[in-house]
């Protein structure tokens, strides 16, 4: 395998987000992990469809494109079913990806298209200057909503699980390492993969995550899930998650005789999502982040990971298989096939 | 059995008529395949009910089949020499469309109270009623208890016994015109190979309804219909919308591409689709997109990777299309957007026939965003546009719109099977992995304007397209200059085609000082009136355009000639207004129509007279 560094992804555009954007360190995680991945810049597509996020092709030294508000996600599907050959990731934020063009993503979702689809919900719109999204929180004060807005939000988790994803992770903007491991994940997986990365705006919405992101509270107010490892979290380590009832609980190790082995593992790999579901909306109300009133915390890193027969490749297999069906190899094999007479 | 009247036709026209389920398609491509056969021309075209399942007998349920044979067929037909009515309701629905004094062949069996008044009729005798008595040739056969008796012995249930009425028929108008049974049992054998008890059933009907008509000596004219001599070669009947599939596969295969389709259904465009996703052995793509947006960005992902990709749809999906059309624009891809036009505004009239789309395709876009726009001018046609759409798609580098209808889409007429051979090469305008380290995606050709297209995958010619103003090596700008120089770039990309494509043809007499012009679907209606008007002694010349933008090379030249110009389209006036804009000093009169129908031959022949004689 060729060793690429992050240089071998970086394209010669300096990068234009505003100073203290998350997308800053988005951008550098995306190279980092292409690099750790091994596949070469030239077998790998990144599309994006339009907001602030969504000029990151210009940025990386693959093949790209930058297309149009929402239809990144239908644009990729198109190439990598033409292109099954080629990585290819789509790059998206809360409003492109989740409002004009959350259409193309349940039925992406649907068809389990193998994409890398990397969601930064900032819960804001930035490049037009600061009108809440579909992810914003019940009673958001912005530009567009002056009152606060009335409506509530989606959680991208609940629409991806919802719409048949088979993959979803989270991870906050800063946490390179973190987001790195959950892109690397997302690539292996085959199928449509969601990543979704906490973006921080520091112009529209600055500290819009900080009830989960604040250094202060982030040990406590998430967990990163590890398939196949207890569910511990906590700046000391000492808190679990565990099943009560039909809900989880969050409880101390060391009190009220709770051990290690109480506690939840999680499974990625599990086929039924409803328990990947409760997982992905910890810490989230209807109105939005559950903040001081859920004592449950956000779940980071890859919450599921199911196989599932992939999109592009059932196209690919079944293209192959009629061919065997047909004696035709051309259109006038097959015309002439049919019912013909001749003039003489 | 000698035949009472033999009349020596040119050309007749023939209408099936009866309920949505009775089998009118079927019969009428049985006559229309024989017709051809033998070495007629033909052109059929079905006219389906609006309702989805009206029910039976009614005249919401009315579907039709009209089908044109003869020496020199341009159409199907303003109206018919012979309708077959299998129900009163048929009658009372197509009735208008008999030539007078014409024949009139209906299944008395179902002219009875019951289906009289489904028919909405108020008494026992329709044809006084509707005050036509005098005016056909009535032949009355009994269809049902005919059929019923035919297949008595086979013991197959009344409901398949009844579906076997069509071919019945269809045997009565086979001994009218002197048509050979046996190329229509080899049709039949074909067909229902797979089902011999129907295919036993159908042979039994179709003899028993010819010597019906032989043995009744049914006193009507019977027709014998010329031959024409048409260019040797293998011939099959296909429809507009299959032969538009056809030309996208011929031309993949030319170039040495995937073929890719991204589409939604809509009608009256959905049979490519069909078409195209039954030729996935020819290792055809096609994805059913989630919608009409999808359906060209799916196209375009496609085209980006490398693939010949196309999107069909119609007029409302071209609405929802526009914005990617002006991304493929901008990204300068290869794209083949198929428009079988439909009677609009909004939903309008889904399974009727329109030109209405035309300034939409053409300008139907923010900016300057300029992309060819043709039209295939009959169901053959549609084969050739389309592979020729393709390969101005690949050689340019730009979306190309397509324009055809709901009356090519249906309608169908015989193709000589193309020789790939023959067809006209594709070389697609693509960068070399040798240009590794100075390809620029925006670099052009200095003659032509034409960018080269780098496929992913390449090593070295990693690059990055989008809908932003770019400068010529790739890099967003938002400089004045460089804008203005990129929109006449495009621009001048789409304007050069007028040298690579064919010149306006002028047909008819050279003295003539009359000229009249259309595009698209109409071609064969025009054509048709112009040459009845010319046998008639009067001097007239014609041209058809099928490319609009950019227009041919010699319109200015060709146009100006004429002290007359008659433009003949299915909407207000679009195309009309169209060439006023691009040729000055020129002054074009109009005959437009928009009624969701074809023209009527006669009715352009009025409106030539009209302008003729001033």
């Amino acid at each position: 395998m060729t060793q690429y560094t992050q240089a071998d992804f970086k394209s010669d555009q300096p990068l234009k987000f505003c100073a203290g954007c998350g997308d800053h360190a988005v951008a550098a995680s995306m190279q980092r992990a292409m690099a750790e991945l091994g596949i070469a810049p030239s077998q790998t597509a990144v599309i994006s469809g339009i907001g602030c996020s969504s000029r990151m092709p210009y940025y990386m030294n693959t093949y790209g494109m930058h297309t149009i508000h929402g239809r990144g996600l239908a644009i990729a599907t198109g190439l990598k079913v033409a292109r099954p050959d080629l990585t290819v990731w789509n790059v998206t934020g809360d409003g492109d990806c989740l409002a004009i063009g959350g259409n193309h993503f349940i039925h992406a979702m649907r068809r389990n298209i193998d994409l890398n689809i990397i969601l930064f919900n900032n819960k804001i719109y930035g490049l037009t200057k600061g009108q809440y999204s579909p992810t914003s929180d019940r009673g958001l004060v912005t530009k567009s909503s002056p009152w606060g807005t009335v409506e509530d939000p989606f959680c991208p988790a609940e629409l991806c699980i919802g719409a048949r994803g088979t993959f979803f992770a989270r991870a906050i903007d800063g946490d390179i390492k973190n987001s790195i491991a959950a892109m690397k994940a997302a690539v292996s997986h085959k199928g449509a993969s969601v990543v979704e990365m906490l973006c921080n705006c520091v112009i529209f919405a600055d500290g819009i995550h900080k009830l989960v992101t604040d250094p202060a509270v982030r040990a406590d107010k998430t967990i990163l899930l590890e398939d196949g490892k207890p569910m511990i979290y906590g700046k000391n380590r000492d808190k679990g998650l565990v099943l009560d009832g039909w809900n989880i609980k969050s409880v101390t190790i060391g009190e009220n005789g709770v051990t290690e082995k109480d506690l939840l593992v999680h499974d990625a790999k599990m086929v039924d999502p409803t328990f990947h579901l409760k997982l992905a909306m910890m810490g989230y109300s209807p109105y939005g982040y559950a903040g001081a009133t859920d004592e449950l915390p956000i779940a980071l890193g890859v919450i599921r990971d199911v196989e599932g027969i992939s999109y592009d490749e059932a196209v690919a297999g079944q293209i192959e298989e009629v061919k065997g069906k047909k004696k035709a190899r051309t259109l006038r094999e097959l015309l002439l096939s049919g019912d013909t007479w001749e003039v003489k | 059995m000698e035949n009472p009247k033999i009349i020596e036709a040119s050309e007749v026209v023939v209408r099936f008529s009866g309920d949505s389920g009775d089998g009118m398609q079927l019969a009428g491509t049985i006559f229309s395949t024989v017709a051809a056969i033998l070495g007629n021309e033909i052109s059929t075209f079905p006219d389906y009910p609006a309702e989805m399942r009206a029910p039976r007998g009614s005249l919401g349920g009315v579907s039709s089949f009209q089908v044109h044979v003869g020496k020199k067929v341009y159409t199907p037909g303003d109206q018919c020499d012979v309708l077959v009515a299998m129900n009163p309701a048929a009658l009372k629905q197509n009735v208008k469309f008999l030539k007078k004094g014409g024949v009139l062949i209906y299944d008395e069996d179902t002219f009875i109270q019951s289906e009289l008044a489904k028919a909405k009729f108020a008494t026992l005798d329709p044809f006084t009623e509707m005050g036509i008595a005098d005016k056909y040739q009535f032949v009355g056969v009994p269809v049902s208890e005919s059929t019923k008796a035919s297949l008595a012995d086979t013991g197959m249930d009344a409901k398949s016994v009844a579906r076997c009425r069509n071919i019945f028929a269809l045997g009565f108008v086979f001994w009218l015109f002197n048509r050979p049974l046996e190329k229509a049992e080899e049709f039949l054998t074909s067909k229902f190979a797979k089902k011999p008890e129907i295919l036993q059933a159908n042979l039994k009907v179709i003899t028993d309804g010819f010597n019906y008509g032989a043995n009744t000596h049914a006193s009507v004219s019977t027709y014998r219909v010329e031959s024409r001599q048409a260019e040797p070669g293998i011939y099959c009947d296909v429809k507009g919308n299959a032969a538009t599939a056809y030309g996208l596969v011929a031309a993949a295969e030319k170039a040495g591409t995937r073929l890719f389709l991204g589409s939604y259904p809509i009608t009256p465009a959905t049979d490519i689709l069909h078409e195209l996703s039954k030729l996935k052995f020819l290792g055809v793509t096609t994805v059913q997109a989630e919608d009409e947006i999808s359906g060209i960005c799916t196209a375009l992902g496609a085209a980006f990777g490398g693939a010949l990709a196309a999107t069909s749809t119609s007029g409302p999906g071209i609405a929802l299309k526009s914005e990617a059309i002006g991304l493929a624009v901008m990204a300068e891809l290869p794209l083949v957007v198929i428009d079988v036009m439909r009677g609009g505004p909004s939903t309008g009239l889904p399974t009727k026939t329109e030109q209405t789309d035309l300034m939409q395709c053409i300008y139907g876009r923010n900016g300057e965003s300029p992309c060819v726009v043709m039209a295939a001018s009959s169901p053959v046609d549609c084969f050739y546009a389309a592979y020729n759409a393709s390969k101005i798609a690949l050689e340019h580098n730009t979306p190309v719109i397509l324009l055809t209808d709901a009356f090519l889409g249906n309608g169908s007429s015989s193709l000589r099977i193309p020789d790939p051979e023959n067809l006209p090469d594709i070389k697609a305008a693509i960068a070399t992995p040798d240009m590794a380290g100075s390809y620029e995606p925006y670099a052009r050709d200095p003659e032509t304007f034409v960018r080269l297209k780098a496929i992913p995958g390449t090593e070295g010619l990693m690059h990055r397209l989008g809908g932003l103003e770019k400068d010529e090596h790739g890099a967003i700008s938002t400089n004045p200059e460089v804008h203005q120089k990129m929109v006449r770039n495009r621009q001048a990309k789409i304007d050069y085609i007028a040298n690579v494509i064919s010149e306006l043809e002028v047909m008819g007499d050279a003295d003539a000082d009359t000229l009249v012009i259309g595009w698209g679907g109409t071609c064969g209606h025009i054509s048709a009136a112009v040459e009845n008007l010319r046998a008639q002694g009067m001097k007239l010349a014609q041209a058809h355009f099928e490319y609009i933008v950019p227009l041919p090379k010699n319109t200015a030249e060709v146009l100006r000639k004429y002290k007359n110009i008659l433009c003949c389209e299915l909407n207000n006036g679009q195309f009309a207004a169209y060439l006023r804009s691009k040729v000055e000093g020129i002054s074009v009169k109009e005959f437009t129509e928009v009624k969701g129908q074809p023209f009527q031959i006669r009715d352009i022949e009025e409106a030539i007279v009209k302008v003729v004689k001033g």
